[in-house]
């Protein structure tokens, strides 16, 4: 488990990982709705990181706990 | 446009690599790349922000120069503790020229070195006590600082000193801001780890001191973050801000206050020219308070005019044209200094070796003077920095990571630039090389380079250091007789 930070770039969500200084763009995320947002999400460099399927949060950037699935460190 | 192929730069890349152990070859292999625009994410092609190799010479700095040499040294008002041995602080004092108006010693600090000057008796007993003393004697000094920080040498983090609590105690007593900062410097695995413990700190104890508070807000205040005034840089950038009719709330950290700093949080917008060392508060920023930050640079008239319309898009029609308005006052004068210097520097070949973001923010200037820059490479980039790098880039152009001494001087040889930029300890090794070089970190006693004033400054040093009739005059003079005699005799 690791913060993230998601937030909002030219095109769409972009991936910040305080931790160790990744910042990605976000390609696919599994849920995307205001009630259900999160669950899996596929970045460009071909990393794969799981998010708590939650509301989706009323502002961004914001900071979540993710674990990685697989992919680049 | 590039001196090699893609191809004669792979090889070179061999070559260079050849001399290695294979193990390290392995290694080093990942750190240097022939640069692709088609290629949207560095990540598969060139490592960075790794360990360097034990017994390479690298350029790395230590986490303690980046969060005390780079972040915390500059803000004027506050007084930075070197805590430890006194020779960290001692060469990582106003070292980077960072201007500032004050005086010196009465209300402003950097080019001061305060110590704990640890001995043996303070690494076996604890420095806490030492730190204090300290710190009530500085109060008494120095009366005009506005807070203080510890900033932590290696030696604090070994022995277990308890900086946070002595922080808190003093603070209390003297009702200012005490910042303790673990930024030893065995911590990471370079000067990057410093800039970051140091936005952590900034974040934890002085951004929201003022939430709540009362300020006079206007629809156009920014801030201008990672910008450390060397040789007056935030000076010529500023002006050029306030001109298109923005009002700069804080500058950070060159020049920079504490006040400004803890005010910060009521711009409009974070201008952010460092992204290495600043984009970890900006994002802070963007989410506790919602301000927006956008990347900027200021070398090189197209870049300007690039940032000031970027910048400008945030606001309404009146910034915007203020924003034309400044572009079209510096147009002629602009025009005259590339008319003058471009005929002189047309087609010459740059090498560049330095950190932060200067790899990559300068390319344009030194092509708004016909100049192509052939190599570049970071000491201590992130792969976010190599995205960034590799649109900015030339096709075929050689990139390296953390480069050793070994391998610049390979490149170099192999590539014969016409000028090298890079940081002071390079630069005798390429003077006896015979090669023009700039110190690239502080500007080489000179600057500003930002902003249009920078730029005039900035093409005239480039002149100056590539077209020195001294460089003509290296050759030994028996080595000259030899060839001159080898002539005769054929
Ligand atoms: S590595 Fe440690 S001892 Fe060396 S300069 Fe940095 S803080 Fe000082």
């Amino acid at each position: 488990m690791a913060n993230i930070m998601i937030r909002r770039g030219a095109e769409g969500y972009v991936f910040y990982m305080p931790k160790r200084d990744i910042e990605d763009q976000i390609t696919s995320m599994e849920f995307d709705t205001p009630e259900k947002w999160g669950g899996e999400i596929k970045l460009k460099n071909g990393g794969c990181y799981f998010i708590d399927p939650q509301p989706a949060p009323a502002r961004l950037p914001y900071s979540v706990r993710a674990s990685r699935i697989d992919g680049v460190e | 446009m590039s001196a090699l192929t893609r191809e004669e730069t792979q090889a070179l890349i061999q070559e260079v690599l050849e001399v290695y152990p294979e193990k390290a070859k392995k290694d080093r292999a990942k750190h240097l790349m022939v640069n692709d625009k088609a290629l949207e994410s560095s990540k598969k092609c060139i490592t960075s922000n790794r360990k360097s190799l034990p017994g390479v010479m690298t350029m790395r700095g230590c986490a303690y120069a980046g969060s005390k040499g780079v972040v915390w040294g500059p803000i004027k008002d506050m007084i930075s503790i070197s805590h430890g041995p006194i020779g960290c602080g001692q060469y990582a004092r106003g070292g980077r020229r960072n201007y500032y108006v004050g005086t010196t010693g009465v209300d402003t600090f950097c080019e001061m070195n305060f110590t704990s000057d640890f001995q043996e008796k303070d690494i076996v007993f604890g420095g806490d006590k030492k730190l204090t003393k300290l710190m009530e004697e500085i109060e008494m000094l120095f009366p005009l600082n506005k807070g203080i920080s510890v900033q932590s040498e290696c030696p604090i983090g070994l022995i277990g000193d308890d900086i946070e609590a002595v922080s808190k105690k003093v603070a209390a007593q003297i009702n200012k801001p005490v910042v303790p900062v673990r930024c030893e410097g065995f911590r990471g695995v370079s000067q990057s780890l410093g800039h970051h413990i140091a936005n952590d700190s900034v974040r934890d104890w002085i951004i929201s001191n003022r939430d709540g508070q009362a300020f006079e807000k206007t629809p156009y205040d920014v801030a201008i973050l990672g910008d450390y005034n060397i040789g007056g840089d935030a000076w010529s950038s500023r002006i050029l801000l306030e001109e298109m009719g923005l009002r700069v709330v804080a500058q950070w950290s060159g020049d920079g206050t504490l006040a400004e700093m803890e005010n910060t949080p009521n711009v409009k917008l974070n201008l952010l020219h460092c992204y290495r060392s600043m984009n970890y508060i900006s994002r802070h920023m963007e989410e506790k308070y919602g301000i927006p930050w956008l990347e900027y640079n200021f070398f090189g008239p197209t870049k300007i005019a690039e940032s000031l319309r970027a910048i400008a898009a945030f606001f309404d029609d009146k910034i915007k044209e203020g924003a034309e308005r400044v572009i079209e006052k510096y147009t002629a004068p602009m025009n005259e200094i590339i008319a003058k210097y471009k005929p002189r520097l047309q087609g010459k070949k740059v090498m560049l070796y330095v950190g932060g973001l200067r790899p990559r923010h300068v390319v344009g200037a030194y092509e708004d003077l016909g100049m192509v820059v052939v190599g570049t490479g970071y000491e201590f980039a992130h792969n976010d920095d190599y995205d960034r790098t590799m649109k900015d880039m030339g096709d075929a152009t050689l990139i390296y990571d953390d480069a050793t001494g070994h391998e610049l001087d390979e490149f170099v040889k192999a590539m014969k630039p016409d000028l090298i930029g890079s940081g002071i300890k390079e630069k005798y090794v390429f003077h006896k090389m015979g090669y023009p070089f700039r110190q690239m970190h502080s500007w080489d006693y000179s600057g500003p380079y930002h902003g249009y004033d920078g730029f005039a400054v900035f093409a005239k040093d480039m002149d100056l250091t590539l077209n020195n009739p001294v460089w003509k005059m290296l050759k030994a003079p028996w080595l000259k007789e030899e060839a001159t005699a080898e002539l005769k005799a054929a």
